[in-house]
């Protein structure tokens, strides 16, 4: 194993990492103010995938604007989804919302099955992105460059908008305390809305990526992705953003560096995931930078 | 209570269990093979659900595991069952461990083995599961199921990878899987009244309050998982057998959910709740089946579209969870109708 080789197993890992790290901060956002494990937030990523793909090649759209579409369409969605499935819930017991969740996501997935059929369907990538570039004896494609460089910009832009906005402000003052939070005159509700909405655009990003990568779009690929990015968000510490990206960065590099040294291993590749989130909860229940849940918060 | 009360109740007991003889051999007897085979379909399900609500519902521990569980008790019977002739026949992505060839059981022995395999192996994870609670517990357990399927998928020498098993002789009828039901209702039942099921409730309904209590939580946790996780696997034994071939894919995320529903319909928590639910549930699957096929109605001709029982299926439970929590039965029991009201009771 020489070092170009190893050098560019650590490029792969961090394009992979990088894309479970965007759908992760949906999760933890969510889950840092309403306690719930988004199940649908993977089809939420699927269906912007979907959308990127109808833009491409259906309404002809460059792929820039089609990733705007993505973005917009899921945002849109999952606002809806909370305004339809989870708002009416907020006093109920946690199981009825964690339950109501996975049928959302049974929903997603079931009518993209039916309505667009369950084969794959090639993703038109635009050329300037396969094209494959040198840089000091490393060859990648570029996306495998903007990917990481998108993830960082989504980021830092996420970051501004919970530290020096004034909605930043409400988000983080209702992961700490709800009650209060009404109390205060915000409108608890139409915050929830709008993390669902970032969150979901977040997803969207990250499920263009994907398409990319992998060329191809389904209704079911948003399963796996999703839940391994579940795991990375409680890896990292759930409620942390940092901590999903960190854990994204960590379950990517894992599996791509584990596929790269030890072939053999390859079927497992999608356990690893779970096998992390596993031993995470046994030595530190909180994730790496997860700091005490009933303290603190992002 | 009075023992007037105490013998009514026991009548009732004796008529129900009486009934439910009296069906499985009436429609052993009477109903045609397709009728049949899905009365066989709701009695294994009826097992899953009862035994899966045991841990769900009654304990209120929200896991996803029964995949795993079911899957595991499967692939025992069916490697316990089929001959090794035909073992050595099926084998065709790796060779078998040379153990597996010799592995040859009866049926009873079979379903038992599995079932107790699957009841330590929960044992052996409650350590780990239990220390997490919530959504935590759910993700954890989530992934135990997928990393069963992966196994599966994975140790072709044990599994024959994602080929699966086939051949496997088929011993469930209806006096199997009725009578192991009824036996499951009627364990899982006593359970529920004894002191454990007590317990149980407790942690559902407060752990902390249970804890400070003396309630030993992780006790009445891993009792309630791991006599989960016997029925559910004999549950998938008998469906190994029903189904004569079982494949890694046939044991996905679509299995825990389609239990989920049932319990969420019955009603969590109520074992009556989910014997109805999973009639409703897979009788009515069996129905819809009208909804894959084209429709033709009123003159106007839609192209069939497979799939779209589930689309009906997962709208149907996002609409139980909003309108109608609860459930049909709640938590209650259907012989709770038939108590007399307590004083002070409205």
């Amino acid at each position: 194993m020489d070092l170009t080789m190893f050098m560019q197993q650590m490029v792969n890992g961090f394009s992979l990492g990088s894309m479970y790290a965007l759908i992760a901060i949906g999760y933890t956002m969510v889950y840092g103010v309403l306690r719930l494990i988004n199940f649908a937030h993977g089809d939420i990523m699927m269906v912007g995938g979907f959308l990127g793909y109808f833009g491409i090649a259906i309404l002809g759209l460059p792929f820039g604007a089609a990733v705007l579409l993505a973005i917009v369409g899921s945002a849109i969605l999952g606002m809806a989804s909370d305004f339809i499935a989870y708002r009416p819930l907020r006093s109920a017991p946690k199981i009825s919302l964690l339950i109501t969740a996975i049928g959302v996501s049974f929903f997603l997935e079931n009518a993209f099955n039916v309505f667009f059929g369950g084969v794959p369907r090639a993703f038109p990538v635009p050329a300037y992105l396969e094209e494959i570039v040198d840089i000091m004896g490393l060859t990648m494609p570029v996306s495998a460059i903007i990917v990481p460089i998108i993830t960082a910009f989504l980021l830092a832009a996420i970051l501004w908008v919970l530290f020096k906005t004034k909605y930043g402000m409400a988000i983080r003052a209702l992961a700490f305390d709800v009650g209060t939070v009404n109390l205060m005159g915000i409108d608890a509700n139409r915050i929830i809305t709008l993390v669902f909405g970032m969150g979901s655009a977040l997803a969207a990003v990250g499920g263009i990526f994907w398409a990319v990568n992998y060329p191809s779009v389904e209704p079911m690929m948003g399963v796996l992705v999703g839940l391994k990015a579940f795991a990375a968000a409680v890896v990292g510490g759930i409620g942390s953003v940092g901590g999903a990206v960190l854990g994204g960065l960590i379950i990517g590099f894992t599996e791509v560096v584990v596929i790269a040294f030890f072939p053999e291993l390859g079927g497992y590749k999608d356990a690893f995931a779970f096998i992390f989130l596993i031993l995470i909860l046994l030595f530190k229940p909180t994730g790496i930078l997860g700091i005490d849940f009933e303290k603190s918060r992002f | 209570m009075n023992s007037l009360i105490l013998k009514k109740e026991l009548l009732i007991k004796l008529t129900i269990v009486a009934l439910t003889l009296w069906f499985i051999w009436f429609s052993n007897t009477h109903f045609d093979e397709y009728t049949v085979r899905i009365l066989n379909n709701i009695a294994i399900f009826v097992i899953l659900a009862v035994s899966y609500n045991l841990i769900n519902g009654v304990t209120g521990q929200f896991s996803l595991e029964p995949n795993g569980f079911v899957a595991i008790e499967a692939y025992v019977t069916a490697l316990l069952l089929v001959s090794p002739e035909s073992k050595q026949y099926q084998y065709a992505i790796v060779d078998p461990y040379p153990f597996i060839l010799t592995l040859h059981a009866n049926f009873v022995v079979a379903l038992l083995l599995g079932g107790i395999f699957s009841a330590i192996l929960a044992a052996c994870l409650s350590f780990p599961v239990f220390r997490v609670r919530g959504d935590y517990l759910a993700i954890v357990t989530l992934g135990f199921g997928f990393i069963i399927k992966i196994l599966a998928i994975n140790v072709p020498e044990a599994t024959n990878g994602s080929l699966g098993l086939n051949d496997i002789p088929e011993f469930s009828n209806l006096y199997w899987t009725g009578g192991i039901a009824m036996i499951a209702v009627i364990v899982v039942l006593n359970i529920i009244n004894s002191k454990f099921g007590r317990a149980m409730k407790a942690v559902r309904d407060d752990e902390d309050a249970a804890i400070a209590m003396g309630v030993n939580t992780f006790k009445a946790k891993t009792l309630a998982f791991c006599t989960s996780a016997f029925f559910e696997g004999v549950g998938g034994g008998l469906l190994a057998a029903l189904l004569t071939s079982i494949s890694p894919d046939l044991f996905d995320f679509f299995f825990t959910f389609q239990l989920l529903i049932i319990i969420v319909l019955g009603g969590l928590g109520s074992t009556t709740g989910a014997i109805i639910g999973t009639v409703l549930v897979m009788g009515g699957s069996e129905w819809m089946r009208f909804l894959d096929e084209p429709i033709h109605l009123f003159g106007y001709n839609a192209p069939a579209m497979p799939g779209m029982r589930m689309v009906v299926f997962s709208l149907g439970l996002i609409l139980i969870m909003l309108f109608a929590r609860e459930g049909i039965m709640g938590k209650r029991e259907l012989t709770d109708f038939f108590k007399p009201r307590k004083k002070g009771d409205k």
